[in-house]
């Protein structure tokens, strides 16, 4: 659609200051729609997709017909290497060297990623698969282990003590270190001063604790020097040992990221320190909080090693932590990998998946509770009381960029 | 004449006066200001002092305690318990060669996997994956990070650990001439390879904890990353680069310093697991660089399965170990902190 020239319509007869439509010019090409320049077009889909079946394809002939290379891994490797040769040929053939790396570079982030994801997925239904023989019974979930040797069928014994166990030990260490920890968190934020910021290299300094440590310290004072008996409560004590400075430093970066506003405007309402702690601070880290302390539990269930040192391997209920040896579900399923024998090792498959299980509930509800509660009007969109991406529990070193306290900042 | 009226006469006669200073008042002074807390808060700053107090006490009384209680271990051995690699408390012969070379073996492994694998996650996740898919690929990273170390013990062992061996044979067929692939005691060509020579190596060991090691350094590393200027990655598309020119030349400079803070943090990490080497290797006291030949040592591993027979001095023998192993992993950490803090991916945020 072309306007007709201006000098056409100059010379045209009609009054001066009058509207004239544009008129079509019919010698004018066809009109093209234009293509969209974000999206891919069907032959680029055809040539990205094409270039990674072909290389898989490649692959498969190399390794199962050319070469002397069997195995999963090869076929990994080789995929990979074709992949990519496939990726710079097509791409090479249309665009510069400049585009070419662009592909390939795509290419090896997508692929990087996609591997990532496939182990994670790999080793969830890995474990699942061969604990599947046992968890198909129901008497593994209300049974415990008393009695049941290690080539017994699936029919008996279960795993009733290692959960009991595991629930009981981390209970203890959850009451010893939320206190302690969220205190201590509340401690070096609110309080600041030379002590806390001694308090708090200290703190930082004892998450490089390995955890088998935290278990050699409970044994050694605990256990050997005190002369008390292995059993429930020494597990628990060697789990928080462990967790109170990881409960500590991210419960200390949850609170670092409220924003001093917010305190500043309850002390200007005449609110004292504590209530403003209480009543703004606390409330508004909640979420944050939660998912600190859940992610901790979490690494505390899961952890092994404190375990294997202090709490001594049951195979009947306990209830009791004081009395006597315990059992918990990662020593459960370390006791009984140990023992080789097939159906043990498949009973330490089904343990595994069930603590497995248990991690991903807790995660799902640290998720749950940490995300940004929607408000009521859809017209306005409040950001979220704690910004998770800066304040992720889960990475130890707390966020990469502590905001800039309030009296720093001009 | 009263204030009062002379207040009323004023309004009358639209005139303005200066208020009457009363003489007989008491000298006004100027308020005291004092940061002292007083009344409920002072039991509250108080009482949370005393928290942060108590934490200290148990923390850096661990650390003291694991200082103290490996003084005589190191005070009767000297420097052989650094340079001795035999662990024989019978013959009164013990140190620490073998499993800290092991353990740095073991960690060596786990980060030459983990770091490329990590940096290629994290960039896809903040640079390339769909925007809707993002919180979804954070969440599943995260989740990786929170599944129990035992559960990648056995993932190694039972399906890693065959497919590993085979690789480790090629490896030692093609490149065996390299120290670090080199297997001792078997043979690569032969008709039936031994197999078990390969298995239960540190190789093995390694795979097993860089899987642990990666979620952490790659979440590090996309918080670093997502933390790019968006104006910086728009200008350098805008010049015209393709999106990998805009990664190279923007935001892996951004991130240098949560990339190698991340890894670093990951190597502590990789420094202390304890019971995926257990489950895989295969103990051994060697000083070996050795990496695809079965059996090996780490300072974790040793504690695990020798302190349960251990008398008064083998378990100073085993906290000075521990504490060697604390004193490493806290400076890698501390190292790593500091770099991703003072980068500039740190300094140029404001929340």
């Amino acid at each position: 659609m072309t306007l007709a020239p201006e000098t056409d319509l100059a010379s045209s007869d009609g009054p001066v200051g009058q509207t004239f439509l544009p008129r079509y010019d019919d010698d004018a090409a066809p009109v093209v729609a234009r293509s969209s320049l974000g999206r891919l077009t069907v032959d680029e889909k055809f040539v990205r997709i094409g270039s990674v079946v072909s290389g898989v394809a490649l692959a498969w002939l190399i390794t199962q017909r050319l070469l002397p290379l069997q195995g999963l891994p090869w076929f990994v490797i080789v995929a990979f290497v074709c992949t990519l040769a496939v990726t710079w040929v097509t791409a090479a053939m249309t665009d510069g060297a400049v585009h070419a790396r662009d592909r390939l570079a795509a290419t090896v982030m997508t692929t990087g990623a996609a591997l990532v994801g496939i182990v994670l997925v790999s080793a969830v239904v890995f474990v699942t698969v061969k604990g599947w023989s046992a968890l198909v019974h129901l008497n593994f979930f209300t049974d415990d282990m008393s009695g049941v040797g290690p080539k017994d069928g699936f029919d008996r014994g279960g795993v009733l003590h290692a959960v009991v166990g595991s629930l009981i030990q981390v209970g203890i260490a959850v009451a010893i270190t939320l206190p302690l920890g969220i205190g201590t968190a509340i401690f070096m934020t609110e309080v600041p001063g030379r002590f806390a910021k001694v308090v708090r290299t200290v703190v930082e300094a004892m998450t490089a604790l390995p955890s088998i440590v935290a278990g050699l310290f409970i044994y050694t004072v605990f256990i050997v020097a005190l002369g008390y008996p292995r059993s429930g409560l020494a597990a628990g004590l060697a789990i928080s040992v462990m967790m109170l400075p990881i409960i500590a430093r991210a419960s200390d970066v949850v609170l670092r990221v409220v924003p001093g506003g917010l305190r500043e405007a309850s002390l200007a309402l005449g609110a004292s320190r504590w209530r403003t702690v209480w009543h703004v601070v606390l409330p508004t880290a909640r979420p944050g909080l939660a998912t600190a302390c859940i992610l901790g539990v979490a690494r505390g269930i899961g952890e092994t090693s404190p375990v294997l040192l202090t709490s001594g391997n049951a195979q009947f209920v306990v209830v009791n932590p004081t009395d006597g040896v315990m059992n918990s579900l990662p020593l459960f399923v370390y006791s009984l990998v140990r023992t080789g024998e097939p159906n043990a090792v498949a009973r330490a498959f089904a343990g595994a998946t069930v603590l497995l299980a248990v991690v991903m509930v807790l995660f799902v509800t640290a998720r749950l509770i940490a995300r940004p509660k929607r408000t009521k009007s859809s017209r306005r969109t409040r950001r979220p009381a704690v910004d998770l991406v800066m304040a992720d529990p889960l990475v130890e070193m707390g966020p990469v960029a502590p905001p800039a306290r309030p009296e720093e900042n001009p | 004449m009263p204030a009062r009226s002379t207040e009323r006469l004023a309004r009358k006669n639209q005139v303005t006066t200066l208020p009457i200073q009363d003489a007989s008042a008491a000298e006004a002074t100027p308020r005291k200001i004092s940061r002292k807390a007083t009344g409920a808060d002072k039991v509250f700053v108080s009482s949370i002092r005393v928290v942060g107090s108590v934490v200290l006490v148990i923390t850096g009384g661990v650390g003291v305690f694991l200082g103290w209680q490996a003084l005589p271990t190191l005070r009767h051995y000297g420097w052989s318990f650094f340079t001795e690699s035999a662990w024989q408390p019978e013959a009164d012969v013990l140190g620490i060669a073998a499993v800290l070379t092991g353990t740095l073996m073991v960690a060596l492994v786990a980060m030459s996997i983990a770091f490329p694998l990590a940096l290629i996650t994290a960039l896809y996740i903040s640079e390339y994956a769909p925007a809707r898919m993002r919180s979804l690929l954070v969440s599943l990273v995260d989740l990786m990070a929170a599944v129990p170390s035992i559960i990648w013990g056995l993932w190694g062992s039972y399906l890693i650990m065959e497919h590993a061996a085979g690789l480790a044979m090629w490896l030692d067929r093609n490149l065996g001439f390299i120290p670090l692939f080199e297997v001792k005691d078997a043979d690569p060509n032969a008709a039936v390879p031994m197999l078990s020579r390969y298995s239960f190596s540190m190789f093995v060991a390694g795979i097993a904890v860089a899987m642990m090691v990666l979620p952490m350094a790659c979440a590090v590393m996309r918080q670093v990353f997502s933390q790019t200027p968006q104006g910086e990655k728009e200008a350098a598309l805008a010049l015209g680069a393709t999106r990998w020119g805009m990664v190279r030349s923007v935001v892996i400079p951004f991130g240098r310093g949560g990339i190698i803070g991340g890894a670093m943090l990951g190597l502590g990490r990789a420094l202390g697991e304890t019971i995926a080497v257990l489950l895989i290797l295969s103990p051994s006291f060697e000083v070996k660089p050795r990496i695809l030949e079965i059996g090996g040592n780490t300072v974790s591993a040793l504690i695990a399965g020798r302190f349960g027979d251990a008398s008064s001095s083998q378990l100073s023998a085993l906290l000075a170990a521990g504490f060697v192993l604390f004193l490493i992993t806290l400076v890698v950490n501390t190292i790593a902190a500091t770099i991703v803090n003072r980068s500039r991916s740190g300094a140029g945020t404001d929340a």
